[in-house]
Formats: C-alpha cells, structure tokens, sequence
C-alpha cells in the first residue's frame, strides 16, 4: 500500500506557511502571461481563486453551470465566516481557530492545513472589506461579531443572514474587474465532464455547452476543481438543485484519490419534508438553537394525537415534555455540535416520537426564549407590571429582531406561524467534508490538478464548524492557490499554449460523446428523479446520520442494482444538441451512483465512529459518555483516500497518517 | 463619455423630462394664479391678461422657451414611449401590470396625448385669437372692446365657456392633468435624484398639487359657465 | 388540487414558440410551485414529451436563477419571494395558470422558460467592482469606521439577487433597479466612493447598450423584487450620475 506525500513543510506549526512561501519557485510576471489556468466551479473557492491568480497575470478561463458566477451555492450560506481577528478582545488567536477547528473535526483533520487556514483567517475580512462587502457594524462604525457553535469566543463576521451571498458577489465583483480586462475568460452554462491529461499531467478539460449541447475542448497549464461538495448524492440536501460531483468524479477516475467520503454533515436544523415530491431541503441557520428549545413528547398518547390533528402542540404541558438535548447534555444543552444535536433528533423520531405525519420531525420551540426576552423588555421599557399577553408581545418583538427573516421563510414554506407554536425541524444533508486528496500545496494526485473549497478534504475533518466553510474557500481561493500553483506552473514558463488537436483531446471527447450518445440510446421507462430518488433514500436509509455493517454492505449492493438499472432503464427526452436539462441530470446522477457505492465503502471500513460519521458499533459501553460516538484514534488517525481502479466496490485505499504534533488528542465531551 | 452620455444617456432622458416638466408645473401654477382672478374680479383678470400679451419679456422671452417646453416635453415622451415599447420586443401573454403600479404611472402617454389634443383646442379658443390680433392685425393696444361690443380678455372667457359641451371637454381633460400630475409630479424629483427624509412630504405636497390644481381649474370653467 | 397551465414553450432562441396547455390532477397545496413544475415535467416525461426547461438552482431564494412570470407577474402572486418560495396554497383549485419567460430585449429566451440574463454580468463587467488587488495585505479591516446607517443601506442595496424581475416587471423593460443596486452598494461605503463617478458612468452605458427601456418611474420593480430593493436606490443613481457626467474628467 502507497503513502501519500501531504509534502507538508518543515518547521514549527507557526512557521510553516511562511516559510514555505518563502522557498517555493514563482513564475516572473512576463512570464504568467504565457500560462493558461482552468478553474472550475465559481463559488467562494473558484470565484476567488479567478479573480487572484487573473490578477496575478495568469490567463484564466472559468467555467460554472449557472448562467452566472454569482449564482454558485456558496450564495446561501447564511450564518456567517470565521477569521481570528480578536476585535472583541474576547482571547482569541490564530492559535485558538486552529484548535477550535481540528477538535470540532473530531481530529481527522490535517494539522498543517488547519493552522494555515487559521493564520490566513484575518486577511480574508481586510480583503472583503477592501472589496465593498457590507458586514454588519456596530454603531461605533466598527465590525460586529456573533459567536457560533462549538466555540467560546466571538470571532463570526456576517451581514444579516446574507453572508454567504455578500461574500460571494465580493469575489464574483473581483471577478468582473477582471472580465472587464480579458484575463478571465467566462464560460457560463458550461459543464465539466472530462479532465484531459496529456503525459500525466492535468493539460485541460471537456465541457458540454449547455445551451447548445456543443462538446468543447479547453486546455491550460494547470487545472483547478472548485466545484463544491456531494450531497445531493443523498437526493435531498440543502444543496442546490445543480450541485453535483461530477468534475471532481471525472477527475478522480483519471487518478485523482477520493478522500474521505464518508464524512457527511447532517444539519439539525432544517425543515422537515412535507411529501414525496420534495425537491429539496432548506435550511434555517444554526444560531435558532441559541434561543430555541429542542422537544418531543413524552408520551406516545400525545404523539398520536399530534399526529391526528386532535392536539396543539402548545396544549402539551411543560411536564409533558422531553427536551432531550437538555436531558442527555446538560452542559451545551440545546447548543450541542450538529453531528451530536442531528442524531439525538434520530434517535427519538426512530423511536417513534416523530411530530409530524411523516414522523421525521421535532419541535423547536421559541415560547421560553419569548417569554424571557419579553420580561426583560418589560422592564427596560418601564412596564413593572405588564400582563403576561404584553410580555409575550414584547418578546415576539426581541424574537423578531433577532430572527425576523428566518421566522418569515419558515412560515412561507410552512404556513405556520412559528412566533405563535413551534417550530418543527429534522436533520438534513448540508456539507460534505470528504473531497478529493489534496497535499499541502492542495494539488491533488493528478499533477496540475489542483482542487480548492469544499471540493477537497483537508481542512474540517470529521465534522465542519459552522462559519468556517465560506472562510475555507475563500482562503484557498485568494491566499494559497494563487501562490502555490506558482511552484508547479514555474516548470511550464516554455511550455507554450497546450494544443486542443492531439490524441488526449481527441480521445477524451470521444469518451465524452460516446457516453452522452450511450445515454441518449438507452430510451427506457423511467425518469432520471426516479433512480435518483432511490439513491437517495438507499444513502439517507443506511449511510446516513448512523451507520452499521450490515446496513453499509446492503447499501453497496442496493447502489450498485440501482446504477445497473438505471444504465439500462433510463429516459432522456429531446435530444443531446440542445439545452436539455434531462441529460444533464442524468449524467450527473451516473457520477452519484458511483460515488455512492464508494462512500459506503469508505464508511464501512472506517469503523470507529468520528464526527459525522456514527458507526453504531463503536460507542461507549460505560461511564459517563454511555451511549455516545467512540473514536478510535489508534487505528483510524488517518485520511483514507481512495484510488479508482475501474469500480468503486473495488477501489483501493491509501492511507495518510495523521499526526498532532501541536495538540492533544481528546475525547469530545458536550456532556 | 461624460458629454455624449449626458445627451443620449437613458438617466440623461429621464433628467431632461423632469426638468421640462418642473418648468411646466411651475408654468401652470402662474397661469392658474392669473386665471382664479377673473373669479373675483374682472377687472384684475383683464389688467394681468394685458401686462401678460403685451410684455416684451413674456412675449418674446418667455413665451418661446414655454413652447419649446411643452414641444420638447411632448416629443421626448413620444421618443421614450416608442423606445421603451422596443425594450420588450414579444409581449406577454397575460400581463398583471395593474398589481405592482398605478394606472397613472403605467399610462402617462395616454393622459399626456389627452392633454395635447386638449392643448389644440386651448391654442384655438384663446392663444390664436390673441396672436392674430397682436401679430397679424398688429394691434397692440390692449383695447377691450370693438365697436363698442367687449371682445377681449375677460369677456372672450365668458364667452368661450356658454358651449357646455366645450366645458365638458375641458373638465375631462382636466381630469387627465390631474392623473398625469399625480404620477409626473413626483416621477419628476425621482428622477432628478431627490429622495431623502423630505421625499415623504414633497409625495403628500405632489398629490395636494396634482389634484387642487386641475381642480381649481375645473372650478374656473364650471363658475363661468354657471355665471353667464 | 388541479390546476390547467398555461406554459409558454419554445424550442429554441430562434423558434417562435407559444403557449402550450396542460391539465395537472394531483397538486398539493404545500408544494412549492417549482415542485409542482417537477410534478409536470414527470408527466411529461411519462407521456413520451420533452419536459418544460426552466431556470432554478438553490431552491431557497437566494440564487436568482428561478425566473418566471406567472399570471402576469414575476415570481407569482405572493409578496417577497422568488418562484421557488412561491407555494401552491396562493392557488384555488381549479385555477388556471399562465406562466412564461421574463420578458425583456435585453433577455433573450434561450428555451422555454429560460432566458439569457448575461447583459446583467455585462453591466458588473463594465464596474461593479472595487478596484483593490486581492492580495490581502490592503488595511485592516476596521482601519475605516464605516456609519451603521451606510452600512446597513449599502447591505440592503447588496440584497439583490440579481434574478431580473424587476425588468420583467416594468412596463418599459427598465433595469435601472438593478443596476441603482449596484450604484448604490459601492456608492455608499468609503470603498468604493473613490471611483465612483467612472463607475455609475460606465454601468448605465453598458446598461443602455443592453437595449433595456428607460425608468419612468412606476414603482413596479419595487413593488416586485423578491428582495425589497428600494427606488431610493434609482433616485441616488440618478444623483450620482449626473453629478459624475457634470464633473468628471472622462
């Protein structure tokens, strides 16, 4: 079995990033003008990393599928971005975000990566501001933060619940100036469906045009994957309806190692299904759970009777009911870490005490917060004597301020009104944080293949702290690409242009062509949604929140049936010349039915349980932390990253060890 | 740039609609002002009408550039209209505009044509008699009277509005200048950027202006017609 | 519920294209509109027909992708939402929908429902940006004590999702909306007041070559922005623009 070199540099932890920059080769200004790079994906990670390595003289062609940059997913992060500015004098450090995020990884993530993100946190709000981007202030003038889960300091920047969006239109509006100037060639509407190699090296792409179904072939010197996560393999997801794996599948299957794919984050606090025509999940932000308090009933009686319609839940008496996180974590109560608040959720619906029809939803109830907030207002505004009806009209007021446009979402997707009776949520897939293997420099095993943001594995190991994804893409995307593909791309300076007519394009495109046209011919009974949604309840059903053995190896044959049908069966209207959304799901979907089965893989290999992904025979049989996730750091402090060999149920493992030099190995207790 | 786009930009258009049609509202507060005398006082009403037809400022400063006003207002609210029709070359099928905006805003060309049409028959009834006798006949004097019968001015008024039908014209096309007012009046400081803390009562100032107005000028043609 | 559609169906951009009608049996009034369209496009697909294209992305609002004009109005019926935060309970049962493409010059349909929003990104191109490098090493973050009032304006101008109604809307096909937004973001911040004479110039150039109509000042955009962008912001651009083309240098 292989190593995988991270090509981690030496020195101490604080030291390594700077001095690796200091020893690695660049490439002369004149010189950036004779190199072409690829990015693909214009999220947080691709739209800054256009925008910085175009400034920086390179030629950079960009290629999403939306019809515009600014509509990557990136766009609906709401809560906000992590950076160790210490504004609030509160004793943070770079040292602290580091920390804070190699424990919230559950230790499954790489040390070195970690404290660069960490150290290049600050630069990223200098960088945004500088940009326009409109974070809420103080009064004073001065930047506002909010604290998050997890963590016991202030460090979160945001603007309203809008912060993904205005971070993005920051680096798309970095992207523009470059546009404007030529050195960012813009392809919207264009998919990746192939990565070209040319002597081992990653020397271009294959793009569908997806307004005329043109195949394309692009070249450059280095090609760069920000394409975003994979959980819409689940069907259901907070993702966008687009986002897919497929660049980073099509990379992977010309060698670049698939890393982790079993480390899922399921959000606790999303809105539950309402039937089976559900296309997607949304989301609402994490800092509800800051004021809300998560229940069930304790009684079966009055779950049937929630059910049925012949009971309120606000009719349920205090004593009634089980606030379960406040029971089993009476420490971080209702503010426990998603992995831990997403599987307590499960555990109480799968014994039955579900709230809604589908039995897939708990109660998360605004009603104490209110009440709270409305005495305290009370007073403040002088009412000694307020009645408990103005009480809770002045705390419906505090509520409002804080959450306003969140209770507003969830009454129009709902119809309820939650400032009246409780809110009802369930888990859902969010962020995926397994990704391609990248080493320090985040190239990927494909030399000239780089991948950045969410596409890759390296920086939240097991579990993702919230605000920290969008401060993960941007910090790959403006501060460490742009300098470490110089150290490769220092080699290409008399590479010349890559030409497009030579027997790697010519093969890719046929490959391409020939699967589209395989597609196309199938001609069979059933809709890409329909095997698409099978996937997803086989994942949700057996890789999903808890995970065992035998569910894990059903899961791998169920997957594999599913993607053998689904290449015999599927229907694609029209025709492959035209927009046709049809076909683009489908080859999607066909990525997603490979990666599927490998994910299983990876999750029933990994026998330990760590962050997001719970293997239910590894919990603690006793003492104190009875019944929760049991780590196995012995065995499984390594990053497993998976080679293709022509079959997912066969790919093979390469392991890259994790080592804590800088901090020690615990167990997480929220208890 | 600057200067070519000052002339054909789509704000510089807006600009320039706004600007005639702030020297129009200003110009017909004047008229109005003049013509709520010949209520109270024929006298008064005949003095202002003669200094007005017979000042060298007014007649010949004054009265081009109101011409070109209204000409220059007219034709850019043709241009834009038939622009803005271009922008939107396939129609919708169903088209809700009535839900987002008001009929005045969404029919300005409409009440602007009414108010032209209107404008001809004002030119005729009192504009080309005056500037027949002053230009054509050369006939400055300001006298009141021909052969002994009252001609001018006051009694011309009277006159013009014993037609009832000719009233009804007037009062209908009022109308339009009161719809045409309610959404000009403040489209016009829109669009030359005028929107602050005041903006909430120029908005409630604009509607008192876009109906007393017309209103007042309703009034004018009812009282003479009733007073014959 | 059951609801007939109105859809307007086109080939392709150079394809005349007309309004086809369907008959859907089985809609629930919790799904949202774009499900039901799902819904639609599986029958479709079971019948052996080409399903309706349209542009939708994020599902939650906030993307901008979603686009269509249903019963006479961007985004449908209901206040503040984007079409795919349109539910089927603003419908009675039995109610026939018509739903087509933004129209607009400057958004040509490229099939079906979807149109070609890139003179949008055009407009950007032309200066929607600030122009600092991306280095990072620019000054802190706070060295600049921006107002709470600008900030948060600048932020709601910022809100905008770019989706286009507000063109879609106007009876003139106007993007002043959008591109005020823009204006008035960069405008309102110490940032990007520095250029911001060059910019509100080279935007509405772009802006009219794009072949969108002219702002008069109807208030329909407002009243439909998914996003609540204000006319305040029309009126500032217009303030900036003719304080740049009265004394800018260019």
């Amino acid at each position: 079995m292989a190593t995988l070199d991270a090509k981690i540099p030496e020195g101490p932890i604080k030291d390594k990033w700077t001095n690796h920059k200091n020893k690695i080769n660049l490439v002369n200004p004149a010189n950036k003008r004779l190199i072409d790079i690829i990015v693909v994906g214009t999220g947080l990670a691709g739209g800054s990393a256009s925008a910085s390595l175009a400034e920086m003289g390179y030629n950079v062609k960009a290629f999403c599928f939306q019809d515009s940059p600014r509509r990557a997913h990136s766009i609906a992060a709401q809560g906000g971005i992590n950076a160790a500015k210490n504004y609030q004098n509160d004793g943070d450090s770079i040292y602290r975000l580091f920390y804070d995020t190699v424990k919230g990884g559950d230790y499954r993530a790489r040390e070195a990566n970690v404290y660069r993100l960490a150290e290049v946190s600050g630069n990223i709000i200098d960088q945004c501001v500088a940009q326009g981007v409109p974070f809420a202030r103080e009064y004073g003038g001065l930047l506002d933060n909010r604290s998050f889960g997890g963590v016991l300091v202030s460090r979160t920047f945001y603007a309203k619940g809008q912060t993904g969006q205005q971070l993005l239109l920051g680096a798309y509006s970095a992207m523009n100036r470059q546009i404007g100037k030529g050195k960012i060639k813009m392809y919207n509407r264009h998919e990746m469906l192939e990565l070209v190699k040319v002597d081992g090296k990653a020397r271009g792409i294959i793009a569908r045009n997806l307004v005329t179904g043109e195949i394309e072939r692009h070249s450059a010197h280095a090609v760069v994957l920000a394409s975003g996560g994979y959980g819409n393999v689940f069907f259901l997801s907070t993702n966008a309806m687009g986002s897919n794996v497929t660049a980073a599948w099509r990379a992977h299957k010309k060698g670049a190692y698939f890393a982790n794919p079993c480390y899922t984050q399921i959000h606790p606090t999303c809105i539950p299904r309402s039937g089976d025509y559900q296309s997607k999940l949304t989301l609402m932000s994490e800092s509800l759970r800051n004021d809300g308090r998560i229940w069930v009933p304790k009684h079966m009686d009055d779950v049937h009777a929630i059910r049925e319609g012949k009971l309120k839940p606000t009719q349920i008496a205090e004593e009634n009911r089980d606030y379960y996180l406040e029971r089993r974590y009476p420490a971080f109560g209702n503010l426990v870490p998603r992995d831990v608040a997403s599987r307590a959720a499960k555990e109480r619906c799968d014994a039955g005490y579900g709230v809604n029809k589908t039995g897939e939803a708990v109660y998360l109830d605004f009603s104490t917060a209110i009440m709270r907030y409305g005495k305290e207002k009370a007073l403040v505004e002088g009412e000694k004597n307020a009645s408990e009806a103005r009480i809770r009209e002045l705390g419906e007021i505090v509520i409002e301020s804080k959450y306003g446009n969140l209770f507003q979402m969830y009454e129009k997707i709902v119809d309820e009104n939650p400032y009246k009776t409780p809110m009802m949520i369930y888990p859902a897939v969010h962020y995926t944080m397994g990704g391609i293997w990248v080493d320090y420099n985040l190239m990927t095993t494909v030399p000239g293949c780089y991948a950045a943001g969410e596409a890759n594995f390296s920086d939240h190991g097991a579990n993702r702290l919230g605000a920290s994804a969008l401060m993960q893409g941007l910090a790959d995307g403006y501060f460490v690409l742009p300098y470490t593909i110089g150290d490769y791309l220092s080699n290409d300076i008399r590479t010349g242009e890559i030409p497009t007519n030579t027997p790697e394009f010519d093969e890719a495109e046929k490959a391409v062509k020939d699967r589209i046209n395989g597609f196309m011919n199938i001609k069979g009974t059933k809709s890409v949604d329909y095997f698409h949604k099978r996937l997803g309840l086989v994942m949700w059903n057996k890789v999903g929140m808890s995970r065992n053995e035998q569910g894990l190896k059903e899961a791998m044959q169920e997957i594999r049936q599913i993607r053998e049908e689904f290449r015999k069966d599927v229907l694609i209207p029209g025709s492959a010349n035209e927009m046709n959304p049809e076909l683009e799901k489908a080859l999607r979907v066909d990525d997603f039915l490979e990666l599927g089965e490998l994910f299983a893989k990876d999750a029933l290999e990994r026998t330990e349980s760590c962050g997001g992904h719970f293997r239910e025979e590894s919990v603690e049989l006793d003492g104190p932390q009875e019944g929760e996730a049991k780590r196995d750091d012995k065995n499984f402090a390594y990053v497993a990253a998976w080679e293709w060999t022509g079959d997912p149920g066969e790919s093979i493992v390469h392991k890259e060890q994790l080592e804590f030099n800088d901090i020690e190995l615990k167990q997480r207790s929220y208890k | 740039m600057s200067n070519s786009g000052l002339l054909k930009s789509s704000v510089a258009r807006k600009v320039a609609m706004a600007l005639s049609a702030f020297f129009l509202m200003i110009f017909l507060l004047q008229h109005f002002a003049i013509n709520i005398t010949s209520v109270f006082s024929a006298g008064t009403f005949n003095e202002l009408s003669h200094f007005m037809g017979t000042s060298a400022v007014v007649q010949y400063v004054f009265q081009p550039i109101l011409i070109f006003g209204v000409i220059f207002h007219f034709v850019m609210g043709f241009i834009l209209e038939i622009k803005n029709r271009q922008s939107r070359e396939v129609r919708y099928v169903k088209y809700k505009g009535g839900a987002s905006a008001s009929w005045m805003s969404r029919n300005m060309i409409l009440s602007g044509l009414v108010i032209l049409a209107f404008l001809g028959l004002h030119f005729y009834d009192f504009w080309i008699p005056e500037i027949k006798i002053k230009f054509i006949e050369g006939d400055w004097t300001g006298a009141l009277t021909e052969g002994g019968e009252p001609i001018r001015y006051f009694h011309h008024l009277r006159h013009k509005f014993e037609d009832p039908i000719r009233v009804a014209i007037y009062c209908v096309s009022f109308v339009l200048l009161a719809l045409h007012l309610l959404h000009g009046f403040n489209s016009a400081f829109q669009s030359v950027g005028a929107n602050n803390k005041y903006t909430k009562a120029l908005q409630k100032f604009g509607v008192a202006y876009a109906i007393l107005i017309p209103l007042g000028f309703v009034f004018i043609a009812l009282f003479h017609h009733l007073n014959h | 519920m059951k609801v007939t559609l109105k859809v307007w169906r086109q080939k392709s951009a150079s394809d005349k294209g007309k309004i086809e009608t369907y008959k859907l049996d089985n809609v629930s009034e919790h799904m949202s509109f774009l499900e039901m369209m799902d819904v639609l496009n599986e029958q479709l697909i079971g019948e052996g027909k080409v399903p309706v294209a349209f542009d939708h992305d994020c599902r939650e609002g906030i993307c901008g992708m979603c686009s269509m004009h249903i019963n006479g109005e961007p985004h449908g019926p209901d206040r503040g939402v984007t079409t795919c935060q349109l539910h089927m309970r603003m419908f009675n049962d039995g109610d026939t929908i018509y739903i087509e493409p933004f129209r607009a010059k400057g958004f040509p349909v490229i099939k079906d429902l979807v149109v070609d929003r890139t003179a949008f990104d055009r407009i950007q191109h032309a200066g929607g940006f600030v122009s600092v490098p991306t280095s990072g090493n620019t000054q802190d973050a706070n060295a600049i004590p921006i107002p709470k009032p600008d900030a948060d304006k600048a932020f709601d101008a910022a809100a905008c999702i770019g989706c286009g109604a507000c063109v879609a809307a106007c009876k003139n096909a106007s993007a002043m909306l959008f591109v005020s937004a823009k204006v008035s973001q960069f405008s309102l911040l110490p940032q990007g007041k520095v250029e911001a004479k060059r910019r509100v110039l080279h935007m509405v150039e772009q802006m009219d070559k794009e072949g969108f109509g002219n702002c008069s000042n109807t208030g329909a955009c407002e009243v439909e922005c998914p996003k609540g962008i204000s006319l305040e912001n029309i009126a500032r651009m217009n303030r900036e623009y003719l304080k740049a083309s009265l004394s800018s240098s260019e």
